[in-house]
């Protein structure tokens, strides 16, 4: 623990600091470019100069210097003032300065620090440096000439994203920053490089010349779009959600966020179900939300109801349902879509119960039926650095690309009772194992050889430093897993049951992975914001709001309760799914216990308690001992990146990056 | 410093290109610098497969040897390391070329030792040949540049032609060294100064005259 003087003032910081850290700590700003807290240290900007005694007699880099005992460091001095000053001119005379037509303007480390830092003017008057604007894919949009070299972007592509393809090439004056011959990026975080550029040369191409950053209302979200939950902030003009930014939170996500949830949201504003519709003479045809109610209502329908949530739909909203139906007299509620019917008794079995952070510690990890990279992207980040501390990964699937190495054992689930000897050697040798279940393995047993793989090599266990371990991990793809399943969204033969029940109304939540046909004789009541499979399948189509449009809990695949805030109104006639609810109660005659949200809240968290508080649930560590053996081969749910829920698939980003990146069709750049 | 840029990807490139692999000879020369490095650290052979790598398309093509992108991502593929780490390093040392060059690489030393020296006759005397700058005659011969410090300002002004420099140069001496290589022969290397045989100095010596004969200790006569 180095003691060390900051401005005259001492202070005892952690070993292995770095001087910036440390000045950090003592309260002191220090302007940086290319140094950044998640990724490794470059030292190629200077914007961080500093005055350290004892040292040379010159300002030195104080993010790439250790901080030792009994410096003196100074960051107010002359000295530093005039190298900050130095620095940010250099940096400022190849720079365009073309603030006014760049989409970073307002939000721009370059501009903010040289405003903090710089002299007040230029005293250069030779000719600027320019570069050829390089094609990054149909997401990240350049203007090379405004690059600093910070290779902050070089950085996070071969250390964060695990993908080696962003580079700097040449050198000195004509140095740029390129993909492999121009090659667009094609991993699932490509666009993090856009926040982590501290100038416009990485900018938002669907977001190019949008909006500026002020005149944008910020509401705190969750991102829907896989089970993740990562923390988002909602950046929105008048009625239309212009972008979403990842937010920081090291549990989470850190601060990046998947390319889906960053870009789905033009989605938001296309295919969307503003008024209600209902099915006559075979046509889905407009309607008043009078005419849809009685036309549900004069089914009555009594107990033949059943709910089916869908993968994006938040707490509320499947409460508010289950309410319904418990006052229509019916339980038949589901969320599995797709018609998984694992055994939902313990819920701890089907959590990721090591937590995101802690499978970073884990030192052998066996992925089962899981593409991580596509089903959690965010988790993957973490799983390629339990990789980098040394940790060794097993998959049980069809091969990926995993970035981070790991031996592929087969395609087969009985693999899971029959592992190799080096295998098992390694989990019987491993302090802190893993197993991470996903979709494609939950199913035909799966989840139930993967308890008793679990109880065999005690995956839950004291670790010496008296800390608790749990290595027992399902890994959801649906935003609203979780949260339906501890409000009870499962029935014991999934939706199988709902189908056998042969509900006179099935009410779809947003729900469109069903199978609709074989629903065929009951009335449809799709509440959704999409016109999308599950709408087109409807009887009945009740306009809600998507997840940017109504505050919700949701609960993410490690069981963390998280809140959402609305950030803009619903479209048209659309409604808060909740109201529609309240609504179809009156149209029933039943009551379901709450007029306004806060009390809707209230019974929900009275139901469920953990679902008021923020954080992780505890569902206990005791897992059921499982049984049995999986047979058959695992294939992975998801096909298409881009396209996995009606928000991404309306989108026009998602639909090129997929066409682009996924299916290789060559929609080159526009004469731009 | 010499503007770079890389030769483009084409059909045509890679119809050349695309089946790289090591002859015999480069091939356990490449062997031999990988085994320089530990286990896990075989990518630091990197700058000597590219080195390889261009001398090996430069006996190819009969010219000093250039790094086509297919080659570039040859070496990544023996190294298992990624192409854009391959590409950054051939695109920051300028004695990899990317893009194609003549028989003969023939790099001017224009830095001020050299220029004081008189490397702008130097220059005009490769000019008068035909040669510009960082252009291949029509002839294949000649690819010219004009380069920044080569370390040889004892001998000021120089020439480095592929592998070997040329220095003490006149126009007459690079005319000679021109004609010669033209005609297929190697001419003399190193200094062409009559009766100089490396950097010694030219006539007398002028400084620590002293330490000629014996090692002698100029620090008491420090004023």
């Amino acid at each position: 623990m180095p003691k060390l003087k900051v401005d005259g003032v001492e202070i005892e910081v952690p070993n292995g600091a770095t001087v910036l850290q440390a000045c950090e700590l003592a309260g002191k700003e220090i302007p940086r470019f290319c140094y950044h807290e998640r990724l490794s240290i470059a030292g190629n900007c200077r914007m961080c100069l500093v005055e350290v005694k004892p040292g040379p007699p010159k300002p030195q880099a104080s993010c790439a210097l250790p901080a030792a005992d009994n410096q003196e460091i100074r960051t107010d001095s002359e000295m530093v003032k005039k190298a900050r000053e130095g620095v940010m001119e250099f940096l400022l005379i190849n720079h365009p300065l073309d603030c006014p037509i760049c989409d970073q303007g307002g939000e721009c480390d370059l501009q903010d620090q040289s405003v903090a830092y710089g002299r007040g003017g230029s005293r250069y008057h030779e000719n600027k440096r320019a570069v050829t604007d390089k094609n990054m894919g149909p997401l990240i949009k350049t203007q090379m000439t405004r690059c600093i070299h910070c290779t902050r972007c070089v950085r996070f592509s071969e250390e964060v994203a695990g993908v080696d393809e962003i580079g700097a090439l040449y050198r000195g004056e004509s140095m740029q920053i390129t993909t492999y011959l121009e090659h667009a990026a094609k991993h699932e975080l490509s666009a993090n490089v856009i926040d982590l550029c501290p100038v416009g040369a990485l900018t938002s191409r669907p977001y190019a010349f949008e909006a500026r950053p002020w005149e944008l209302k910020k509401t705190l979200g969750i991102d829907v779009s896989d089970a993740t939950g990562a923390n988002i902030r909602i950046d929105a003009r008048g009625r239309e959600v212009m972008r979403v930014l990842p937010r920081i939170n090291d549990d989470v996500n850190e601060e990046w966020l998947s390319d889906k949830g960053r870009y789905q949201v033009d989605g938001l504003t296309k295919r969307r179900l503003d008024r209600p519709y209902l099915r006559r003479d075979g046509k889905l045809q407009p309607a008043s939300w009078n005419e849809a109610f009685a036309a549900i209502a004069s089914l009555n329908p009594g107990n033949s109801i059943a709910a089916i949530a869908g993968d994006m739909v938040d707490c509320e909203t499947m409460f508010a349902a289950k309410q319904l139906l418990g006052a229509l007299g019916s339980t038949q509620l589901e969320g599995r879509q797709t018609g998984m019917d694992y055994a939902t008794d313990s819920l701890a079995a089907v959590n990721f119960n090591s937590t995101f952070n802690g499978i970073e510690t884990a030192d052998a990890i066996l992925i089962v039926g899981s593409m991580v990279r596509w089903e959690a992207p965010l988790v993957h980040v973490r799983i390629r650095k339990a990789v980098k501390r040394g940790a060794k990964v097993f998959l049980i699937g069809p091969e990926w690309e995993t970035t981070c190495g790991g031996e592929f054992l087969g395609n087969d689930r009985a693999l899971l009772g029959n592992l190799p000897g080096h295998v098992s050697d390694a989990f019987a040798n491993a302090k802190r194992p893993a197993v991470i279940l996903g979709g494609a393995g939950l199913g035909s047993g799966g989840l139930d050889a993967a308890l008793a793989f679990a109880g065999s090599l005690n995956l839950v266990r004291d670790l010496e430093d008296g800390t608790k371990w749990n290595g027992f991990n399902v890994l959801h793809m649906a935003a609203s897993r979780m949260g339906g399943l501890m409000l009870g969204f499962a029935q014991k033969g999934g939706i199988a049951d709902l189908v056998a029940a042969k509900p006179k109304v099935v009410l779809s939540l947003g729900a469109d992975e069903v199978d609709y046909a074989k629903f065929a004789g009951s009335m449809i009541v799709y509440i959704g914001h999409h016109g999308d499979k599950g709408a087109h399948a409807a009887d009945v189509i009740l306009p809600g709001a998507a997840y940017t449009e109504k505050a919700g809990t949701y609960v993410n695949t490690e069981g963390r309760v998280q809140f959402a805030d609305k950030a803009v109104f619903a479209p048209g006639d659309a409604r808060e799914d909740w109201t529609i609810l309240r609504a179809l109660a009156d149209a029933f005659g039943v009551s379901v216990g709450f007029d306004s949200f806060d009390d809707l809240r209230t019974a929900m968290i009275s139901a469920v308690p953990a679902l008021g508080i923020e954080g992780l649930a505890d569902y206990g560590s005791v897992l059921p001992s499982g049984g049995g053996s999986a047979s058959g081969a695992i294939a992975y749910p998801i096909q298409d990146f881009y396209m996995t829920n009606p928000i991404a698939r309306a989108s026009a980003v998602m639909q090129r990056c997929s066409a682009e990146l996924l299916h290789g069709e060559d929609l080159a750049e526009a004469a731009e | 410093m010499a503007e770079r840029s890389i030769e483009p990807d084409t059909p045509e490139l890679r119809a050349r290109w695309g089946q790289f692999a090591w002859t015999q000879g480069w091939a356990d020369k490449a062997k031999a610098a990988i085994a320089r490095y530990p286990e896990g650290r075989q990518r630091s052979a990197v700058m000597a497969l590219l080195d390889y790598a261009q001398r090996q398309v430069g006996e190819e093509t009969n010219t000093q040897g250039w790094l086509p992108i297919p080659v570039i991502e040859f070496v990544a593929r023996e190294l298992s390391m990624p192409v854009i780490r391959v590409l950054e390093v051939a695109t920051f040392y300028t004695m990899f070329n990317l893009v194609p060059v003549g028989r003969y690489h023939v790099q001017v030393c224009g830095t001020t030792p050299c220029m004081l020296r008189g490397s702008d006759d130097i220059i005009a005397t490769c000019e008068k040949r035909g040669m510009h700058h960082g252009h291949t005659t029509k002839d294949g011969l000649w690819t010219f540049t004009e380069v920044e410090c080569m370390g040889n300002c004892a001998s000021a002004p120089m020439v480095q032609i592929n592998d070997d420099n040329y220095e003490d140069l006149t126009p007459e001496r690079m005319d000679a060294i021109l004609d010669a290589l033209a005609r297929g022969e190697q001419p003399k290397t190193g200094t062409q100064e009559p009766g100089r045989h490396t950097v010694e100095p030219a006539g007398a010596l002028s400084t620590l005259t002293a330490m000629v004969d014996e090692n002698h200790d100029y620090r008491g006569e420090w004023a």
